[in-house]
């Protein structure tokens, strides 16, 4: 169907990706909250929250009923429009990185091939760092538009963190991306079918990737940005009612979409090891779907990971914290990526 | 004890290591390792959570819970506003109104004299049983389950219609039933 030299398929094709894929991460999010209590519950010999219909799942809805009828209150000495912006900011970054994202193999719907990634991008893993690091602003603008001096602190403290370790993490990824040579995370995903899964080419890499991204996403041990009791809650210490809600909301969206993102890197995105299933002969839909489900399964394995970490490991000092990342995994990513480096350019000559 | 030798409270106490870390103690990674184990065994342990509602927990025979007031088999009141459980109260927590039995009122008051109002306040009770101990009609004693939660403070203040067993003659097994593990103390 072609009007006005649009391909109109193609545009409601992608608009209802985005609409699935924005759904599913508002929905992995919202149980994830669920899960963490539940998982928390578990590793302190609880039973976690069980009341709220059957095996208290509906637990989330009323967390987020409860958000909505909170007094929303937006301090009178703020700059009303960033205080807006800044969970708004948060939420949209959080969404925009799941747009890169290889999701499976390509449905077939009738001769039509629906490839399941909203764009494939020839820069696709730079698109998520940069929706990353925009991600920051959210943090800095709640905390300079709240007008509170400890939100501010709180912003900046928040901010020099996620800086400090986008730096170890793009180091890391390079290791992989040397292997790959090219950007596109599609490319990335079809390497590791063809070559095997790069962690095992990359394992230093991947941990301190891995490291990285429990910074990036404010999640224990490094969620200094939010330390509620003993530094003053944070960046978003003057939000009420659901924008306080996004904030949250927004770093469990990007806890899923980094953990999915690390799936593609180094986990072979929706591959399954050890078999190469497009020799089964299936038909490609119910191979897409397979596909999916082994990356929501290996990402929600590393979902469980993080709040794993969280419930067993106290909170870093804000000094160690920037050792850690400035001391210890810059360095330690940098040799990485020489080491393989000289290793490609030594095997491939 | 001799000079110079070091005086240890426990031998249980181990020196601190204070040895500057090696780079890759400094990452923390294996230590964080063996703490994750610990917290996974947590994971798969049996919860010892009572789920409440459904589940109760036995208490023991001399548990003294929510108040009863007692009747004799003929399904009277047995309680005469004598008063001194009220004044045995260490919490101040009975209050009651005495009357006088009427005529043809004899089955439903064992004495002449009767409690007319007989209230306990359970925010104030601190659940001791002296007001049990001091009682000399066998009129008053501590049962096996707690007072419930409430959502206003009026709610906790009992009155007779709420401490009353249920009358045997009528309502035999509810008798039985709330009269519990008394009748075998
Ligand atoms: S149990 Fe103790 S505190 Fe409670 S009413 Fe009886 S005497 Fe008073
Ligand atoms: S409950 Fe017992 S002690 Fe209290 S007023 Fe009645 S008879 Fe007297």
């Amino acid at each position: 169907m072609y009007l006005l030299a649009i391909d109109w398929f193609f545009i409601i094709e992608k608009l209802l990706l985005i609409v699935c894929i924005v759904t599913l991460s508002m929905v992995v999010a919202m149980y994830s909250t669920y899960g963490e209590r539940k998982v928390a519950g578990f590793f302190q010999d609880r039973l976690g929250p069980n009341r709220a219909g059957p095996f208290g799942l509906l637990q989330p809805l009323a967390d987020a009923g409860k958000l909505f009828f909170k007094e929303e209150i937006i301090p009178l000495a703020s700059s009303k429009f960033l205080f807006i912006l800044g969970p708004a900011l948060a939420m949209i970054t959080a969404l925009l990185t799941s747009a890169v994202i290889p999701w499976s193999t390509p449905l077939q719907i009738g001769d039509r091939v629906v490839p399941l990634q909203i764009a494939d991008i020839n820069v696709g893993i730079l698109f998520v760092f940069a929706a990353v690091s925009v991600g920051v602003y959210g943090i800095m603008i709640g905390g300079w538009a709240s007008n509170n001096k400890f939100s501010l602190l709180a912003g900046i403290r928040g901010a020099s963190q996620m800086v400090s370790y986008e730096l170890p993490m793009g180091l890391a990824l390079l290791g992989v991306l040397l292997f790959v040579g090219d950007l596109r995370m599609s490319s990335i995903v079809q390497s590791q079918i063809d070559n095997g899964w790069h962690v095992f080419y990359q394992p230093i890499g991947f941990i301190v990737f891995f490291v990285c991204a429990l910074a990036e996403c404010n999640r224990t041990p490094f969620d200094l940005p939010e330390a509620e009791s003993e530094l003053n809650f944070g960046y978003h210490q003057e939000y009420s009612s659901m924008k306080l809600g996004f904030y949250l909301f927004a770093e469990y969206i990007n806890m899923f979409i980094s953990c999915v993102v690390m799936t593609c890197l180094f986990f072979g995105g929706y591959d399954i090891p050890f078999v190469n299933e497009a020799e089964w002969g299936l038909h490609p839909n119910l191979l897409a779907l397979i596909g999916f489900a082994v990356i929501m399964g290996k990402s929600l394995f590393f979902v469980f990971v993080f709040m794993w970490i969280r419930w067993t490991v106290p909170r870093f000092r804000f000094d160690q914290l920037m050792n850690l990342g400035w001391k210890k995994l810059i360095p330690l990513a940098l040799v990485n990526m020489v080491i393989s480096a000289a290793l490609i350019l030594w095997l491939k000559k | 004890m001799e000079m110079g030798v070091k005086m240890q409270l426990t031998n249980k106490s181990k020196q601190v290591d204070r040895k500057p870390m090696t780079f890759l103690e400094s990452l923390y990674l294996w230590n964080i390792a063996k703490g994750m184990m610990i917290t996974l065994k947590h994971f798969f342990r049996k919860k010892p959570t009572i789920q409440y509602p459904e589940q109760e927990r036995p208490f023991s025979k001399v548990f003294r819970g929510l108040h009863i007031l007692n009747r004799d088999e003929e399904g009277r009141e047995r309680c005469t506003a004598c008063g001194l459980c009220a004044v045995a109260c260490p919490a101040e927590a009975i209050t009651m109104e005495a009357a006088e039995r009427e005529n043809g009122e004899e089955h439903l008051y064992r004495e002449e004299k009767y409690a007319a109002k007989y209230e306990i306040n359970m925010l104030r009770c601190i659940f001791c049983g002296y007001c049990e101990e001091a009682c000399p009609k066998d009129a008053i004693y501590l049962s096996q389950t707690f007072a419930p939660a409430n959502y206003g403070r009026t709610g906790f203040i009992y009155k007779k219609g709420d401490l009353l067993i249920p009358n045997p003659v009528e309502d035999p097994e509810g008798y039985k039933k709330a009269l519990g593990d008394k009748a075998t103390k």
